[in-house]
């Protein structure tokens, strides 16, 4: 032990021969058979960070009844699955789910491993990382390697609540280890013409060996998915109560989109938590985002800044969301808005009685 | 009885924590330092626990000496016993660090006030904000975890279980498990109480014991402080915000103002996108 510390001491800056570890590894997380956005968003980044490395992408696919996860996974990227398919994996428990996946680290001796930093996302690689042992970096928004020989994992995340970002690496230990954001990174196209390998593995504790029970799942029914829509029309305390929503889920409506919401407006109580976009809420990248009435706090930015085309809509002209916009408003949105949905209506409308269906024209 | 642990930071409010915009630096003076909210949420749900089943409460907190005011704020609440580990080697710790001397403090507590049942950490810090701590804890001490715990559904003493609710992104999971366990703390666990006037006239006289590296002979110090964390922090910087040339849209009135976007939308690749 003595011996060892003081090895460890004298090379504290030197990296240790790690040529044994390759590979980037990234755990899918499911329930109930379905995958978790997050976990392609990782394939399609870890993707990146594999080909930088020119290493293999590798998927880890836990669960009962998984399989078709393991032929998704490659279809989005990964060439090498390893998948453990067994009755005592169908809920997500630590013991059982840290038991696989350690072992499957232990044998395969990936370089990096990531995670979403969802609440089973954390809750795993929270133990994982202390059973090994070795660093993980937590809730990242950033991640980049450096190339050969040094391979190291660039990992950043928002620091300070969110007002700064900071670079952590992990220069000692492997695998690197980190969860991500959900919402930050872009999955790859689907491409089913892709062609991968896939491992099973055995799941490593009977059910008579666990000690803990999930007795019951209650889905939350008001939980649409913001992270997942294309449009969101976002409200902020500039609403003024929770009546106008109705025009803004008008507008939404009319494009085809849903309601979101900076926190001000839900800690009003205007609307639930499930709308919420920013630090504490929901991380989001639709391809229009409509900010209106909202202020453009760092907190709220953070949340839906990577937005591909953004208007906001206030009447304070300084408002810091206009430097985000791409269509900047100035003016009440109690005139401005439902003046939009009138002639997003018209225009939709006018579009449909043209001979000539946009599909076409591309 | 019971014996509770409640796993306590001191941190800065980093809500309060301003950038400089000429320096690009942190301005840390007059930010307040103060108990890590969820820890708190933790605490209280132990002191329920104690008020409804009988149980004796310990909070434990790795920090430098100031921390102490934290600990006199969990006595005033209703804490029995406080620790404070603290040792400048145990300064710049990462969460593996940090859980091998938390792991470690908290076997001590059970060898000098009594067996644990349960732990409680906060969700995550509002510093360091990693949430990891909690599951390395329950790691080292070979605990069952559950984390993000909205409630205590029950526990029978007779059977040693426990039922909680997880509150997860995706709607809420009952679990039952076998104590001892280690529990993450939300918000949505309690409402915490305000201190009565004998707890406070308690903490102001209260002393808490002080462990330092010299109390853990079975300490290595090869995994404490900086040295035995994995994770280093390279650089921080503030973010450039997003460079974008925004079109201000301009008109007399709010129609031809909307009518103007909505050409530029229709531009876009938008409505073939979208069928609109
Ligand atoms: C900007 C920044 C980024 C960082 N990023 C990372 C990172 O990605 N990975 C990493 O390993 N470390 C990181 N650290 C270091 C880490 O924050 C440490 O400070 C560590 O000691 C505690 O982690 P935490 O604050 O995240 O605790 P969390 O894991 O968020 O804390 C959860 C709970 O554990 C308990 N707890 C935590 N610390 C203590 C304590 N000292 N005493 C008593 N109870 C405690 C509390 O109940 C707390 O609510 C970072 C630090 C900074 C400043
Ligand atoms: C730790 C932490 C986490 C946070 N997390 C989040 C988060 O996840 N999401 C989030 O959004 N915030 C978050 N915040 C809060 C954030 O700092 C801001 O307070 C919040 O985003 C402000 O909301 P707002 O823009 O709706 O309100 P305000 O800042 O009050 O802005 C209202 C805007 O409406 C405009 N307005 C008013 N009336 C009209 C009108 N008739 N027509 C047009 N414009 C009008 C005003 O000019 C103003 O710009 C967090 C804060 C902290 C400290």
């Amino acid at each position: 032990m003595v011996e060892e510390s003081k090895k460890e001491s004298s090379k504290q800056d030197e990296m240790p021969d790690w040529s044994e570890y390759r590979g980037v590894m990234i755990f899918i997380e499911q329930r109930a058979g379905e995958a978790k956005n997050v976990s392609w968003q990782l394939l399609g980044e870890g993707r990146k960070l594999a080909d930088k490395l020119e290493v293999e992408l590798i998927a880890l696919v836990i669960g009962q009844s998984v399989d078709r996860l393991a032929t998704d996974a490659i279809a989005y990227g990964a060439d090498r699955v390893y998948l453990a398919d067994a009755p005592e994996l169908n809920e997500y428990r630590t013991r059982p789910y840290s038991r696989v996946a350690l072992h499957v680290i232990r044998e395969v001796k990936p370089e990096i491993v990531l995670f979403g930093a969802t609440a089973t996302g954390r809750d795993l690689a929270g133990a994982i990382a202390t059973h090994l042992p070795t660093g993980l970096t937590a809730d990242c928004t950033i991640l980049d390697v450096e190339p050969h020989p040094s391979r190291l994992l660039l990992a950043s995340r928002p620091a300070f609540s969110e007002k700064m970002l900071a670079t952590i690496l992990c220069k000692r230990y492997r695998p690197q280890m980190a969860t991500a954001r959900a919402g930050v990174f872009e999955a790859a196209p689907y491409d089913s013409a892709r062609k991968g390998e896939v491992q099973k593995v055995s799941s490593l504790l009977s059910e008579e060996e666990i000690e803990t029970r999930v007795l019951q799942f209650i889905e939350a029914t008001d939980r649409f998915h913001l992270e997942e829509a294309e449009i969101i029309v976002a409200g902020g305390r500039g609403l003024g109560g929770p009546e106008p929503f109705k025009l803004l889920q008008e507008l939404a409506d009319a494009l085809g989109g849903v309601v979101g919401a900076s926190r001000a407006a839900v800690d009003a109580g205007w609307i639930g938590h499930a709308h919420q976009v920013g630090q504490t809420g929901y991380t989001v990248r639709p391809k229009l985002y409509i900010a209106i009435g909202i202020s453009g706090a760092v907190q709220h930015l953070v949340g839906m800044q990577n937005s591909d085309c953004i208007i906001a809509i206030n009447h304070d002209q300084d408002a810091p969301i206009f430097k985000v916009a791409n269509y900047a408003i100035v003016g009440d949105l109690f005139q401005i808005v439902p003046a939009l949905t009138q002639a997003v209506r018209a225009q939709r409308s006018a579009a449909l009685s043209q001979q000539v269906p946009h599909e076409v024209v591309e | 009885m019971l014996h509770i642990v409640v796993c306590v930071k001191q941190v800065p409010d980093s809500r309060e924590i301003r950038i400089d915009p000429k320096t690009n630096t942190l301005i840390r003076d007059g930010v307040p330092a103060i108990a890590n909210f969820y820890d708190m949420h933790g605490l209280e749900e132990a002191l329920r626990i104690k008020e409804t089943l009988g149980a004796k409460v310990t909070v434990v907190c790795m920090g430098p000496p100031p921390a102490v005011k934290s600990l006199k704020q969990c006595i005033s609440l209703g804490a029995d016993e406080a620790v404070l580990i603290t040792d400048r080697g145990f300064a710049g710790a990462d969460t593996l660090a940090t859980s091998y001397v938390l792991g470690l403090s908290i076997r001590k507590v059970a060898e000098v006030f009594g067996q644990v049942d349960i732990v409680f950490c906060g969700k995550q810090t509002l510093d360091g904000d990693t949430g990891q701590v909690g599951p390395g804890v329950a790691c080292r001490l070979d605990l069952e975890q559950l984390t993000y715990v909205s409630k205590v559904e029950q526990i029978d003493v007779e059977t040693g279980r426990i039922t909680v609710n997880r509150l997860l992104e995706d709607g809420v999971e009952v679990v039952e498990a076998k104590l001892p366990v280690l529990i993450t703390a939300l918000k949505e666990l309690n409402d915490v109480r305000r201190a009565p006037l004998p707890g406070m006239i308690r903490a102001a006289r209260f002393q808490p014991t002080i462990w330092t590296t010299q109390d853990f002979p079975e300490l290595d110090r090869s995994k404490i402080g900086l040295k035995g964390s994995p994770t280093i922090v390279a650089k921080t910087w503030v973010p450039e915000s997003k460079q974008v040339s925004t079109e201000f849209v301009e008109g007399q009135t709010a129609e031809v103002i909307a009518g103007k976007l909505v050409a530029q939308l229709w531009k876009t690749e938008l409505p073939v996108r979208f069928g609109w």
